[in-house]
Parts: C-alpha cells; sequence; structure tokens
C-alpha cells in the first residue's frame, strides 16, 4: 500500500512503479481495480478558497465533507449535487473530492446547472510516467488549449492520478421548494418534467418515484431561490398541471431531505441484485422501464437518468433499444461496468489511455475488482 | 506572425490535388483560382492574411468525409473554417492548405422540444439556431458577440463564450453531441441527446480544441425556455477599484444575474460619442441585468442596488421598460463598433480571478503609459474574462508590432494574477506563442500526444495553437 503524502511523492510512486496501480480517495464508488493500492487520503487540504471569486482549489485526497463544510460557512456548495455512494454500495469509507471528479459524480440538479464537469476549472494530475501535468486554471472562462479538465474528469482515474481541483462554487439560494405531483404512471411523470423543465420557471430538479411517499408514486419538481421567487414559481408549477394531484412542500429542511433522497438512491439502497444507471433521452425512459422490467427503480434528470435494481446478472444493455448508455454501479457481471463504446470512439479511448498510461497502470480502474 | 514554410511539393501538386478533390465533391464546391482563394486569406484577425492553396465548400459530412479522405492520402494540410470571425486567427490558411469551410452546411436536422435539443449542421449560424426554436418559446444560451455572423462550427472549435455565460455557460456545457470526422475520414458520433458520456468525455475535449482534433459536421445542443422578462440596472462609478469591488459583492450575494458588463472612461466616453446614450461621465460604468417575472427581477434590482449604494455610486438607472433597458444596453453593444471609429484596435481577451480586476486594470494604465497607447476596457465582470482594447494605428510603421507587445504584456499580467491567455476567443494563432507562459513543457505536451490520437500526421490546423517551436517535431516527423 501507498500512501504519498506530497504530489511529488506520489509523482516517484508512479514513476517508479512496475505493476498495476489501485488508486483510490475514500474507496465509496467502487472505481479502484486490481493492484497495488495507492491511497491519496494523505493529499488533502484546501489550497486556496475565494468566495468573491466562486473558487476553490482543492487537494484531491480532501474529504468532500470537510469541502462542503469550508463552503457552508460562506452560504456556498458544489452546486452540482454530488450524490454519497456508500449506502448504495454499503461501502464505509470517506468520499473524497478526487473521487467526486474522477467518477464524474452529479446529483438532481444536473439538468440545471451542469455537472462535474461543468464545474471543474483546473486539474493537476501524475501520467503513467510520473510527470506532473496541469490542465485549465481556477478561472471562469478558460480556452487555453485543449480542456483536458473535462477528459479526466469522469475518467476513473484511468489517465492518470488527480492531485488537484480547481472548481467553481456558487452561493446556496436563500430557501427552495418541491412541487410534488402524486400518483402519476411513469409516461405521465416524464411528460409532466419536460413540461415544467419547458417552462421558464428555473426548475433545479425532476425526478419521479414509483413508490415516493408511502407508496404512492411521486413527480418532484424543485424550485430554488429567494423566497419571494420560490413561492412565485412553486405557484406557476402547480398551474401547470390543473388536472393533477399537487403537493408543495416549502419547508427547506424537508426539501433538502427529499432531494438527498433522491440524490443518494434512498428507495434502492438494501434491495437485492446488480443496480444500474441508465443515461437516455429523456422521452425514451418509459420505453426502457417497458421493456427493462426492473424491480425498483427512480427516474432523475427529468427522465434522463434511471437507476434500475434488477435481478444479479441481468443484461440490461441488450434491454435498452435507444441510444445511450448503462454502466453497472453495483454487481459482478456479467459484461464490463462501463457501457462499451463503438469502434470509432474505442479506439480514440484506447489511444489517449497509451499516452496518459503507457505502461497501463491505472487500466485496472476500468476492469472489474 | 511566423508562420511554417509552405510545403513546395505540396504547392507543385496543386492541379493533382485540385482534381482529386473535385472528383469527390459537386462542381462548384472546390476553389482554386487564386482570385477566388483570396476570399478565404483570413479570418477576423485582419492583420494575418495568405491565400490557400484551395478551398472546398462541402454540403454534408459525407462530403467532408471524401474531402479529408484526398487530403489524407495526399498530406495536404486542412485548416477548417465556420464563418470566418475568428479573431484569433483560428482559420488563418497556410498557402499549402485547403480551407474546409462548412457554410453550405447550415440545415436545422431536428428539434426536440420535450427533451429540449436542437440538431444541427454546423455552418449554421449562431443566431439562427436560436431562430429556429424561439417560436416554441426556447433559446440557444451562448451568445457571442459575432453572433449574427458566427458558426457554430467555429463556436465549437473556439468553445466560444458572450456575455450570458455567467448564468448560462459557454458553449461546451450547451454541448450535448458530435459528429466530427477525423483527418483519415472516419465518421464518428460522440455523445448524443443524452446527459453525460459512457466512457471519457471526448465531446468536453474537442470542445475548444480549434479544429485541431477533427471537423465537427453536426451538433446536438441544448436549448433552454427563455425566461420571463430581463432588465437590466446602470451604475456609474468615481473609482474602477471601487466597481470591481461591487462586482465581487454583488456576486457573493446570492444573486446571480445573468450579466455583469463593465466599461471604463475611454470606452464610456467613446461610445457616448458614437451612440448617445445617454452614459453618465465617470470612471466606470456596470450593467447589471437580472431575469424573470416583473416582480421578480424588482426583487432582484432591488438588492443589487442595495449592494451598489454601499459603493457610492456616481449613477444608479434601474430600467423600467423594454426602452430603457435598450438605451442601457445601446452604448455597451457598440463598444467595438464604436472604438473602431476612433482608430485600429486589437482586442484581448485574457481572464483573471475576479478578485484581482482593480490590481489588474491599475496595472493595464501603467502599461499604456510606458507603451504610448490608449486602452479601452470593456468586458464581462461577472467571470473576469477582460476586453482590453488597444489601439493602434495601422498605418505607422512599428504600431502593430509595438502594441503586440503590449497585448502579450497584458496577458502574461493575466497569467501571473492566476488567470489564462484566452477566456472565449481561442489561441489560435494570436497567442500560440504565449501558450509556454501558461503552461510548461509537459503540459504542452501532454496536450499535444492528445493531437498525436486524433490526427498521428498533424495535418488539422496544424500550426495554430501550440509554439512553434514545442509542436517542430511533432510537424516534422508526420511529413
Amino acid at each position: 500500500m501507498y500512501s504519498p503524502k506530497t504530489e511529488a511523492e506520489l509523482a516517484e510512486i508512479v514513476a517508479s512503479a512496475n505493476g498495476p496501480l489501485s488508486v483510490r480517495g475514500g474507496n465509496t464508488r467502487g472505481m479502484a481495480g486490481r493492484g497495488t493500492p495507492l491511497d491519496l487520503s494523505g493529499l488533502s487540504g484546501i489550497e486556496t478558497y475565494e468566495p468573491g471569486a466562486l473558487t476553490l482549489v482543492v487537494r484531491a485526497g480532501t474529504p468532500l465533507e470537510q469541502v462542503e463544510a469550508a463552503l457552508a460557512a460562506e452560504g456556498q456548495r458544489l452546486a452540482f449535487e454530488p450524490a454519497d455512494y456508500r449506502g448504495l454500495l454499503g461501502t464505509d469509507g470517506t468520499p473524497t473530492i478526487g473521487g467526486v471528479f474522477a467518477a464524474g459524480i452529479s446529483g438532481p440538479r444536473r439538468i440545471a446547472v451542469g455537472a462535474a464537469r461543468d464545474f471543474a476549472l483546473g486539474v493537476r494530475f501524475v501520467d503513467g510516467t510520473g510527470r506532473v501535468v496541469k490542465n485549465g486554471g481556477r478561472v471562469m472562462k478558460n480556452v487555453t488549449g485543449y480542456d483536458l479538465v473535462k477528459l479526466q474528469c469522469g475518467a476513473r482515474g484511468s489517465l492518470g492520478v488527480l492531485t488537484e481541483i480547481a472548481l467553481k462554487v456558487l452561493p446556496v439560494p436563500e430557501t427552495a421548494a418541491s412541487v410534488m405531483l402524486l400518483g402519476q404512471s411513469p409516461e405521465g411523470a416524464v411528460q409532466a418534467m419536460a413540461r415544467a423543465l419547458g417552462s421558464p420557471f428555473e426548475v433545479t430538479g425532476a425526478a419521479y418515484s414509483p413508490c415516493g411517499l408511502d407508496g404512492t408514486p411521486v413527480t418532484a419538481l424543485r424550485v430554488e431561490g429567494f423566497a419571494g421567487s420560490v413561492s412565485y414559481r412553486a405557484a406557476q408549477l402547480a398551474g401547470l398541471f390543473p388536472e393533477a394531484e399537487v403537493q408543495v412542500e416549502d419547508y427547506p429542511a424537508k426539501v433538502a431531505a427529499g432531494w438527498a433522497m433522491i440524490r443518494d438512491c434512498k428507495t434502492l439502497q438494501g434491495v437485492e441484485g446488480d443496480i444500474w444507471r441508465l443515461s437516455v433521452k429523456p422521452s425514451d425512459a418509459p420505453a426502457v422501464l417497458q421493456s427493462l422490467a426492473p424491480q425498483h427503480y427512480l427516474l432523475d434528470w427529468a427522465g434522463g437518468l434511471i437507476w434500475a435494481a434488477v435481478p444479479a446478472g441481468t443484461d440490461v444493455r441488450a434491454a435498452m433499444h435507444v441510444p445511450g448508455h448503462a454502466t453497472r454501479v453495483r454487481g459482478a457481471g456479467p459484461g464490463p461496468q462501463v457501457h462499451p463504446a463503438d469502434a470509432g470512439v474505442a479506439r480514440l479511448e484506447a489511444g489517449l489511455r497509451a499516452q496518459f498510461d503507457p505502461r497501463g497502470l491505472f487500466s485496472a480502474q476500468l476492469t472489474e475488482v | 506572425m511566423e508562420m511554417p514554410t509552405p510545403d513546395a511539393a505540396i504547392l507543385a501538386r496543386k492541379a493533382r490535388v485540385v482534381a482529386r478533390l473535385s472528383e469527390v465533391l459537386p462542381a462548384g464546391a472546390v476553389i482554386s483560382d487564386p482570385a477566388e482563394t483570396r476570399a478565404y486569406e483570413c479570418d477576423a484577425l485582419t492583420a494575418y492574411k495568405c491565400p490557400p492553396l484551395a478551398a472546398v465548400l462541402p454540403s454534408s459530412t459525407e462530403e467532408v468525409a471524401a474531402v479529408l479522405r484526398v487530403c489524407h492520402v495526399e498530406g495536404v494540410p486542412v485548416v477548417p473554417r465556420g464563418a470566418g470571425t475568428s479573431l484569433a486567427g483560428g482559420a488563418l490558411p497556410t498557402a499549402d492548405c485547403v480551407i474546409l469551410g462548412v457554410a453550405r452546411m447550415n440545415a436545422v436536422l431536428e428539434t426536440n422540444y420535450p427533451d429540449r435539443y436542437v440538431r444541427v449542421q454546423t455552418g449554421r449560424t449562431n443566431l439562427s439556431v436560436t431562430g429556429a426554436v424561439e417560436s416554441e418559446g426556447f433559446f440557444y444560451a451562448p451568445d457571442p458577440s459575432s453572433q449574427l455572423a458566427c458558426a457554430i462550427a467555429g463556436n465549437i472549435a473556439m468553445n466560444s463564450g458572450g456575455a450570458h455565460c455567467l448564468k448560462y455557460g459557454v458553449t461546451t456545457n450547451n454541448l450535448l453531441g458530435v459528429t466530427l470526422v477525423t483527418m483519415e475520414g472516419e465518421v464518428i458520433e460522440i455523445g448524443g441527446a443524452h446527459l453525460d458520456p459512457a466512457g471519457l468525455d471526448l465531446l468536453g475535449l474537442i470542445c475548444g480544441s480549434e479544429g485541431q482534433l477533427g471537423v465537427v459536421t453536426e451538433a446536438t445542443l441544448r436549448i433552454l425556455p427563455k425566461p420571463e422578462g430581463a432588465r437590466p440596472v446602470l451604475m456609474g462609478f468615481d473609482d474602477v477599484e471601487v466597481a470591481g469591488a461591487c462586482v465581487s459583492d454583488i456576486i457573493k450575494a446570492g444573486v446571480l444575474p445573468v450579466a455583469i458588463e463593465f466599461m471604463d472612461r475611454l470606452c464610456i466616453q467613446t461610445c457616448e460619442n458614437f451612440a448617445k446614450a445617454g452614459y453618465p461621465d465617470c470612471e466606470a460604468l456596470l450593467i447589471v441585468e437580472v431575469e424573470g417575472s416583473d416582480a421578480e427581477i424588482d426583487d432582484q434590482l432591488s438588492r443589487i442596488i442595495e449592494i451598489a449604494k454601499r459603493h457610492k455610486p456616481v449613477e444608479l438607472r434601474e430600467s423600467a421598460s423594454a426602452e430603457e433597458s435598450a438605451a442601457i444596453w445601446l452604448g455597451r453593444k457598440s463598444a467595438f463598433g464604436a472604438m473602431g471609429q476612433v482608430g485600429d484596435y486589437m482586442c484581448l481577451d485574457g481572464t483573471i480571478p475576479v478578485s484581482e480586476l482593480p490590481y489588474v486594470l491599475r496595472r493595464i494604465s501603467e502599461m499604456s503609459e510606458q507603451y504610448g497607447l490608449a486602452v479601452g476596457n470593456v468586458f464581462h465582470a461577472g467571470d473576469g474574462n477582460m476586453h482590453p482594447l488597444i489601439l493602434f494605428d495601422a498605418n505607422k510603421p512599428g504600431d502593430l508590432q509595438l502594441c503586440e507587445a503590449f497585448g502579450a504584456d497584458v496577458l502574461k499580467l493575466c497569467v501571473e494574477v492566476g488567470g489564462c491567455l484566452t477566456g472565449e476567443h481561442g489561441v489560435g494563432i494570436e497567442k500560440r506563442d504565449l501558450m509556454s507562459v501558461q503552461y510548461a513543457p509537459e503540459d504542452l505536451d501532454m496536450q499535444m500526444a492528445v493531437k498525436d490520437v486524433f490526427d498521428p500526421a498533424w495535418l488539422l490546423n496544424p500550426a495554430k495553437v501550440f509554439p512553434l517551436r514545442a509542436s517542430a517535431s511533432r510537424r516534422m516527423a508526420a511529413e
């Protein structure tokens, strides 16, 4: 087990490694592959935090809760709402900011503000030869050279070890409310979410649970902002659905708790079988559900993200029949965790991996443990 | 600006290259007469010109692929071109290159309102993407100031921004998928109507790669419902630093304006003389715009004005109507034209941490005195994306070089305070040789290694982005 305390130590470890490395932050997201464990928790701490510029520079091994606490103290937050996978995967480590970006984890607010990758302004990483490379910076707009920041986000550590991330943060709005439509079918829910997102009322969450409140299906729409704006928008949204049974929740703690449940897939935690995450065009979601017939599921991103629990070993990809992709988040297979790419993309991905990691030290990050 | 020596062997083979291109394209799509290729000799960075070997105007992805296969086999460099509005020389030809213009590819391929996207051919202009969806109440958010003319292809190549990206993000945040044709002529689909990639974020990599990794022929773009309304407030300050501090306070307060625009004295006066917008006589002016219903706008503007008052503004003008809004925006929107009437200018694009605004503005004004060249500052203050306009006289020998040296010093300053060389215009040739100010050799090497994967022969727009010396061995090896 390697536990570097500095970026230079890490670079040396990678340069002299002669076999696969199993890179991990808190090891809570099921990404670490085979190989000698390389623990990044020693590369921890906030480098710079400028609330007035909405930017934070942080070492990759910093616990997520430490980042969130520092931001909360200034009334700011990670707007892309990263999920906690521990409940879903039954892991018990400490999630790190590096893990969030390596895995490209974004929650319900992704549909309104963007994904983790949209908030990443700069990175430092150690490539597979032990070189320290930086890309991007710490400003909001930057088109100087290729965007390797986005390339590293969601690469699951296969293109190098992240050591530092510069990110954009946003103020926490004054308040929030959830508009809930009760008793809808998945088709009705997806249509309702599309209508809400097509309105000017700036919906920052649109999710559907078939077993939401006490077993009643719930379509949840979230609005956030100043109090006057939130009550106005919640009322306007509710008014879009005169035929539906509507409830508005505007007690902030309850709104937050509800969306944390969606973000962390609370209703799927503890369910038997494999857990999959499908990314599709929202209006395709009902057809996918019908074809897949999962035991339990949750729709986020207005239907564009399907969390599905299926019997162990189910070939979810074969049941998709629509464009998009499926990642196995929990379960042993068969087949790879990450959706296999088409030939052209696969060739480019392989080429990039050969450049960033010529000795294949990190390639096990992409296969099963 | 140094450019690689054209390959004499390619120049000698012009007739053959043109003949082969004509075999794969319809009549009228290959331009090789020197009188006509001159139309492609430069983009909006007009200080540099060079007619290409030939220009081609394909009409489909298949034709683009056919062109690239020919050029790949012939070993001819290709410079992709959208509408030719690059301020960085992104579409500047070399004498031995083929310009691949996508202007004829401007169709809307699909609109999908429930899933909120539009798929277009990339020769379509930015503004006409919004034009295609606005009847249904939607718009495409990135709005570079050239949006009437610029093409989506160039927006993707440069990852273009605009005045409203403080709220809506830049091109990369609004791009869902592309059809990419590689230099070998292979057609690759990346992304689509779903969010997030399955594997590596190739979409994020391609956006902003300045036409060096492939030619993007079709794009799936995120569209958004139009806000109920929008209204600005104009504020004047006696001191540039105070205006900068006000920007920072507004951002911290949790109001998310859709735009915060800044102008300094020179720009205020020039725009006032030009547009008669009724701007106050002061050192710095901010235009802050918010969106929402009328009541929401009132609420947000009153919060912003509350903050501004703490900074003792000399003028506060809240728009109460569409006419007043137009008057407030009039001067700002004519800034580049107005400055152009005063003289020739070079527009910089460095971005800095917002907290460094006062210091950087002071340094720029000191440098302006040292160089003896006037500078006007007009920029997107909310995200630190500066646009110093350095005035010079193109007819005065040595003035352009002086202006470029001044510009380089400003960009070095941007990097020094933690910023970058370019926020939304791109590197092109303009900032190519400054890349090593921002990036160490290994950082540039990693980026060039990416090009090695997509374009091993270094034929796509090869003389851009990377300092010529840094890319020399790769370009030579590939020849």
